[in-house]
């Protein structure tokens, strides 16, 4: 039987489908990961927001947070400085001089949370708490004119905006140029 | 040992000590001169040159085991790696591997080129863990001790950060300038196949998020298929750990990707069906079109080639000189490396130097004789898949100047009349 399971999963990895083969073999290394461990360190938030945690704030409280926390890098309206600048954009991505803000090329807005949360600010990340994090992403989403100066968001409402250049993306489609090997009389 | 042989070696002992602060003294001096500066062989007062013997000789050098961990020559000080200057903060910054002044296709540890987003952590190996999680049959926590228990492989492969250079950038004075954002070394860990495979793999599983414990929790989400082909967890870099840097102790190594996704001190791989979208693979690390649509997980560094010998700021001598240089390919082997010594108008295939690996950097050399007069010098990698290193021109067609990462292009220098050599990227 064993032979047989491991005949079978030999079987589908030549077929391509190793993704669903189950595993081979087994060394016994390492123990098991418990849930509360999971939970402590997964931080991951997809763009569907599975994984948001509790908690909501709103656009003036992400103001308070931005003055103290993000605009010595960011500037005051997130005009940008040491910093990416976070606002404005739109419009431009197709011209000689694009702007790549939160406003103008971020696809998901469920992205702000995750990397907020994850690595700003630069020198205390994750330090901050998830209220503090909705509602920074409360205000930059205002400051883009993406949300309304009054919104409140959370996991839900965070979820929901759909990002001007949500649609924005496409596959890669390399080798997009085929030179040749010349080797006489080339175009210089 | 008698009185007699005790004195004398106290003697020549004390002789050594103050020689080699003599030495050392001199070997300051010398190594303040400028690169390439030689010793005049015409100049009477200099006693080290023929016919006389040199003061190195006279006297024993250092002892044994005087570096524990050994630090190049003193007259080596200036290969360095190339540290931007001026920069508002360097938490989140590069720093370029000097490929113009590297032999052969290996590089020292502590010239690889950096690219940190949260600055570089100092991790203690006792207290990091590996977790395995999400679409497994069993999620997992690893040590590092844990993670060299698993068989183990080693591999040479290049590493290369994507924007390297950006098409807006081209202007660099040195190799190192331009395409300094390469190294590459031999590779030595598990196979990523092996620990997902000890986990589990669930049906449904297409993407792994790997995470690093930097101050960044630098996140990016790599194909299953990579995962189960060619992808490593490792734990070396040319025999000895991986430097901290490097992502020390553990890192994730994708032959052939771009850089930013061989995540750094990876603690978390999460098995999911579906990419995290994280704002590295969204907002950077993607491709803006002229349509102002953007290419989006452009995983594969293409073929690429530099001569760094002669390059930027050297200067050469009328007579022979070797054209030498690094080729490699993110999708195989280096086929072929063609060197052109008129602009572009013809083209030369140079020598290979074995080994020429997959994925690796690969030397060419080509020998030449310049006639003095002002030329435009140039290389171009074709590698294993047929695909042919483009001109900027070339590239920039489908791409526009604004696409930032993976710009390939072929690189020119220019050698005027007097041998000084200068960026030729008109």
């Amino acid at each position: 039987m064993a032979t047989l399971k491991v005949a079978f999963a030999a079987a589908m990895l030549s077929l391509g489908m190793s993704a669903t083969a189950s595993a081979q073999t087994h060394y016994g290394i390492g123990r098991p990961a418990t849930a509360a461990e999971i939970a402590g360190w997964n931080i991951d938030i997809n763009r569907e927001g599975t994984n948001l945690p509790p908690g909501s704030g709103n656009v003036a409280h992400g103001r308070e947070v931005f003055e103290a926390q993000c605009s010595s890098c960011h500037g005051n309206k997130g005009e940008g400085g040491i910093g990416d600048k976070l606002v404005g954009g739109q419009g431009t991505l197709a011209s000689a001089k694009p702007i790549k803000t939160v406003g103008s090329y971020w696809p998901y807005a469920t992205t702000l949370f995750d990397y907020i949360r994850r690595a700003m600010p630069l020198n205390a990340p994750q330090s901050l708490s998830n209220d503090d994090v909705y509602a920074l992403s409360a205000y930059l989403l205002s400051l883009n004119g993406i949300v309304p100066d009054t919104a409140t968001l959370d996991a839900k409402s965070l979820a929901a905006i759909k990002m001007p250049n949500r649609d924005g993306f496409v596959a890669d489609p390399r080798p997009d140029v085929k030179d040749k090997r010349c080797m006489k009389d080339c175009k210089p | 040992m008698d009185q007699k042989r005790k004195d004398s070696a106290s003697r020549s002992r004390r002789r050594f000590l103050t020689d080699s602060t003599a030495i050392i003294g001199g070997a300051v001096a010398a190594a303040a001169a400028p690169a390439g500066a030689l010793a005049d062989d015409k100049a009477p007062s200099n006693g080290n040159l023929p016919p006389n013997v040199p003061e190195w000789m006279k006297a024993p050098g250092a002892d044994v085991g005087s570096q524990p961990y050994g630090t190049p020559s003193p007259f080596e000080k200036n290969v360095i790696r190339n540290i931007p200057k001026n920069q508002p903060q360097y938490t989140s910054s590069a720093s370029r591997t000097p490929i113009q002044d590297l032999d052969g296709i290996i590089t020292p540890n502590g010239l690889f080129y950096e690219r940190h987003h949260g600055g570089i952590p100092e991790i203690d190996p006792a207290q990091h863990r590996l977790m395995i999680h999400g679409l497994v049959d069993k999620p997992l926590v690893l040590t590092v001790e844990d993670v060299r228990r698993f068989p183990s492989q080693s591999r040479i492969h290049f590493l290369e950060c994507s924007g390297n250079p950006s098409y807006t950038a081209m202007k660099g004075k040195t190799a190192s300038d331009l395409v300094g954002l390469v190294s590459c070394g031999e590779w030595t860990g598990v196979p990523l196949k092996i620990l997902l495979q000890e986990a589990g793999i669930k049906p449904g599983a297409k993407w792994v998020i790997a995470e690093g414990a930097d101050a960044a929790a630098m996140t990016r989400s790599i194909p299953i298929e990579k995962c189960l082909d060619d992808a490593m967890i490792v734990y070396s870099q040319n025999g000895e750990r991986l430097r901290p840097a490097q992502g020390y102790p553990l890192r994730v190594f994708l032959p052939g990707f771009e850089g930013n996704m061989n995540i750094k001190w990876v603690r978390r791989l999460h098995i999911t069906d579906e990419p995290v979208y994280s704002r590295e693979e969204t907002s950077k690390y993607t491709d803006l079109l002229p349509s102002g649509k953007a290419r989006q997980f452009t995983f594969y560094m293409e073929a690429k080639s530099i001569i760094t010998r002669p390059s930027g700021t050297q200067k050469i001598e009328k007579g022979f000189n070797e054209i030498t240089g690094i080729a490699w390919s993110g999708h195989g082997k280096i086929a072929k490396v063609d060197v052109s010594v008129d602009g572009g108008k013809s083209w030369k295939a140079a020598t290979l130097q074995e080994p020429v690996l997959t994925r690796a950097l690969t030397r060419f050399r080509l020998p030449w004789t310049w006639d003095g007069s002002p030329v435009v010098i140039m290389s171009r990698a074709t590698d294993e898949t047929g695909y042919v290193q483009p001109s900027f021109e070339e590239l920039t067609k489908p791409r526009g100047l604004n696409s930032f990462y993976h710009n390939n292009a072929i690189m020119r220098w220019q050698i005027a009349a007097n041998g000084e050599v200068t960026n030729g990227n008109a």
